[in-house]
């Protein structure tokens, strides 16, 4: 390391050598690479919203915002101009300072987890060895601000709102931490690089496409987004548990989400889509950047795209979707995972050390892991089916016992 | 020193973090109109009046939910560790892992025939 041109990663020891205080450099160098990271999110945002407008009005056969800027790019700026000029109520039996704090810590935790996201084989925030860990850790303060938010409005509909979405929120936690399990056990460590290099051969979705699909689903239960978006419930409870909140308070929350759904998409396409991996890497690192871009962008869209043509769960079939399908679901394929990984690694199909890297060489071994997971994944949909029609010859004997006709098309609720 | 430059770093961001929400707030307790009144800063309950307190006792589900949620997510961190060693494990630890996630298996069977993970 002794060009300047890396600047990011090499600001500190170029300082040193141009005559600075060791300590000053180093704290400088953080600092840089802090609001860096933070940048990077909040920028998106701004740009995210707009392309979320555009994509559902595209659905729901609408234009969009149309009118500020050139294609109503600008729409977002203008809204928040908007939201800054509004008055802000605090409902008088409102608990003040929880009620100032969740908005808060909405946005902050959100802009939190990307410390940990690698943008480039060179550039992360910081490359914990629990990289994981951390994730979850910060991610489960959402459950709190929700908390938080819907306990100080001094609402019932807001409180409501609040244990509903906990509900969700933490249920849901538990199949995706399970299916973060997976990521682990074939790469051997919790950072998140250590994560991205082990992709090198193929990605994990590959390996283990059940994994990755339970992770995604929760993760989308877990930013409260339709399908599962019972923390915005007009008919029922008015809102949810940001009723009382207004201006700019309710703007935070309203950025905290979208946010949300853009880290989870980064995080998917790092865990599951290879990161930074694509052509070229090994000699231009910067291009990772580029690579992970596209990857996310994938996820993004495909989360808008579910977002708006899925019809929302019953808050009853979201708890048993989760915890008497996704969670044995995930239970099961971690035994499996790890008896196949033991099995290849017993038939000696894992690719030698300076193998890891070649498409080829790791074929073996993914096949054994896809073909586990298919038939796992066939079995656990098949008990599913049969479920289903149970209920659904349930419901038609209760019908010929009423003297009704029975229900055309089947009401299953599996 | 290079991992505890990494904590630094997480540190200096837990401290940073704050401040991106909070600078928006400030700036619009500055900028927007403050005219509050009694009826203004009613609870809204689609113009209903609140009848009694707020914060009262709610349904012991989701009790039942949470403590469900926190015997999977301790014991689930037990494994993240098993799943780092994976590959220098025997097979002896690697049988204690499974009988650790039997074990898991069995709260989960337990709690469904209890009937604790019906939404009533």
């Amino acid at each position: 390391m002794t060009s300047c041109v890396d600047f990011i990663n090499t600001l500190s020891p170029c300082l040193v050598r141009a005559g600075w205080n060791a300590d000053l450099a180093n704290l400088l160098s953080l600092l840089l690479g802090v609001v860096i990271v933070a940048t990077v999110p909040l920028l998106t945002v701004i740009l995210l919203i707009w392309i979320e407008r555009k994509f559902a009005a595209r659905i729901q056969d609408r234009i969009g915002p149309n009118r500020v800027g050139p294609y109503g790019l600008l729409q977002s700026l203008a809204d928040a101009l908007k939201m800054l000029t509004k008055e802000d109520i605090t409902p008088s039996g409102a608990d003040r300072i929880l009620f100032n704090l969740a908005p808060i810590i909405t946005f902050a935790t959100v802009v939190l987890i990307w410390a940990i996201v690698p943008f480039t084989p060179l550039h992360i925030g910081a490359d914990l060895s629990i990289g994981i860990l951390y994730f979850v850790a910060v991610g489960s303060i959402g459950a709190v601000k929700v908390m938080i938010g819907g306990w100080s409005s001094n609402n019932k509909y807001a409180l409501l709102g609040a244990f509903r979405t906990i509900a969700l929120i933490v249920s849901y936690e538990v199949p995706m931490i399970l299916a973060l399990l997976v990521p682990v056990l074939m790469a051997g460590s919790m950072g998140m690089q250590d994560l991205t290099r082990a992709q090198g051969g193929m990605w994990f979705i590959v390996m283990s496409p059940l994994a990755a699909i339970i992770f995604f689903v929760a993760n989308l239960a877990e930013t409260g987004r339709s399908p599962f978006d019972l923390l915005e419930a007009e008919s029922e409870l008015i809102a949810g548990y940001n009723i009382e909140y207004s201006g700019f308070k309710f703007g935070m929350f309203m950025a905290g989400e979208f946010m949300h759904v853009f880290t989870v998409a980064v995080l998917t396409a790092v865990l599951f889509l290879g990161g930074w991996w694509g052509p070229f890497v090994d000699q231009v690192p910067a291009l990772g950047f580029i690579w992970l871009g596209l990857k996310t962008a994938v996820v993004y869209l495909f989360m808008l795209l579910i977002r708006n043509t899925v019809p929302r769960f019953r808050i009853d079939q979201v708890m048993n979707i989760n915890w008497k399908f996704m969670v044995p679901l995930s239970i099961v394929l971690i035994l499996l995972q790890s008896f196949l990984l033991r099995l290849i690694d017993a038939l000696g199909l894992r690719p030698a050390p300076e193998l890891a890297n070649d498409l080829l060489a790791n074929l073996p071994q993914t096949l054994v892991l896809l073909a586990g997971n298919l038939v796992l994944g066939a079995i656990f949909m098949h008990l599913l089916q049969r479920h289903g029609r149970t209920l659904r010859e349930a419901d038609e004997a209760l019908a010929v016992v009423k003297g009704e006709a029975a229900p055309a098309g089947g009401m299953a609720e599996a | 020193m290079e991992t505890l430059n990494e904590w630094a770093f997480v540190g200096v961001f837990f401290a940073i973090a704050w401040v991106f929400p909070a600078l928006p707030i400030i700036g619009a307790w500055l900028v927007r109109p403050k005219k509050p009144n009694a009826l203004k800063k009613q609870t809204y309950e689609s113009g209903v009046e609140t009848v009694g307190d707020t914060w009262v006792q709610f349904r012991v589900q989701y009790y039942i939910y949470g403590l469900v949620f926190l015997i999977f997510d301790v014991e689930m961190i037990f494994l993240f560790p098993w799943a780092v060693a994976y590959e220098r494990l025997d097979w002896f630890a690697y049988g204690a892992g499974f009988l650790f996630i039997f074990l898991l298996t069995d709260a989960l069977i337990y709690a469904w025939r209890k009937r604790a993970l019906e939404w009533v």
